[in-house]
């Protein structure tokens, strides 16, 4: 693990979090969408709020993908579940939202288990996959491996 | 009647998204480092090769299945029941799929992690 690619899993936290406040931030100016009025969902795009939110979400989506591309899908979950918490604390400073004893135990809880899957190994080698004739081709380290 | 309907649009989004899931992580496992493609090809060889992998298309869909779902969950449930449920019984659906389809070595540690943040999913949202 580089330091690029820590990056990368701090990339999915903070960009899927910031694409959620901004989408809900923008969809409270639009108020309800009913199922039967869609259009209002392609005219939420105008919204820059909305607009913003989706091009966060499309970064987050960007950098999972890379993420899955060199860590195992065991390793990525958790360890970018902080955005749970990064959401609770966000709205307790900036928007004064009050949290409950319960709610700091989940984020205890989070937290405990991030730091347990981040501190262990971020790949299964292909050679150590139970199956490893069906298992998932690392093509481009074949090709790049001198 | 109304929770047996929420329950299963629950079971649908854990299903899905789990799906999707592990659909995109073998896609990309398939298309390798993305880092390293890049500063050897550049960025269109990276778009091109996700592009081609027929599984990332399939992916997209079951996170798109998952997506309406949700919309679905929510019209029927609570949003404090269908968002929690849904997110915390991914995080052990992903785990047990990952070990069987990906093969992906899911140790003590991971199952820990995978249960905690669980756990504290469902208890930030009582």
């Amino acid at each position: 693990m580089t330091f690029r690619k820590y990056l990368v899993l701090a990339g999915i936290t903070v960009f899927s979090t910031a694409g959620d406040s901004l989408l809900a931030r923008g969809m409270k100016d639009l108020g309800g969408v009913s199922l039967h009025h869609l259009s209002g969902l392609l005219l939420a795009i105008l919204n820059p709020w909305v607009a913003m939110g989706i091009l966060f979400l499309l970064t987050f989506f960007a950098c999972y993908m890379s993420a899955l591309s060199w860590a195992d899908l065991t390793y990525v979950l958790p360890a970018t579940s902080f955005a749970y918490v990064l959401v609770a604390l966000f709205g307790h400073f900036r928007l004064h939202e009050e949290i409950s004893p319960t709610r700091w135990a989940g984020i205890a809880l989070i937290a405990a288990g991030v730091g347990f899957v981040a501190a262990g190994p971020s790949f299964t080698p292909a050679r150590e996959r139970r199956d490893s004739q069906s298992a998932p081709r690392d093509t481009v380290s074949l090709e790049v491996k001198p | 009647m109304k929770d047996l309907y929420a329950w299963s649009a629950i079971g649908l989004i854990v299903f899905a998204s789990t799906t999707g899931d592990v659909l995109l992580s073998y896609s990309m496992k398939r298309v390798g480092d993305v880092g390293e493609l890049w500063k050897r090809r550049g960025a269109l060889a990276v778009i091109g090769r996700v592009l081609a992998t027929p599984t990332f298309g399939l992916g997209l869909m079951a996170m798109g299945v998952a997506f309406y779902s949700l919309l679905f969950g929510l019209s029927w449930g609570n949003l404090s029941l269908v968002v929690p449920a849904s997110a915390s019984l991914t995080f052990v659906a992903n785990a047990v799929a990952a070990s069987i389809f990906l093969h992906e070595r899911v140790g003590r540690r991971r199952w820990i992690a995978a249960l905690l943040v669980a756990g504290g999913v469902v208890l930030m949202a009582v």
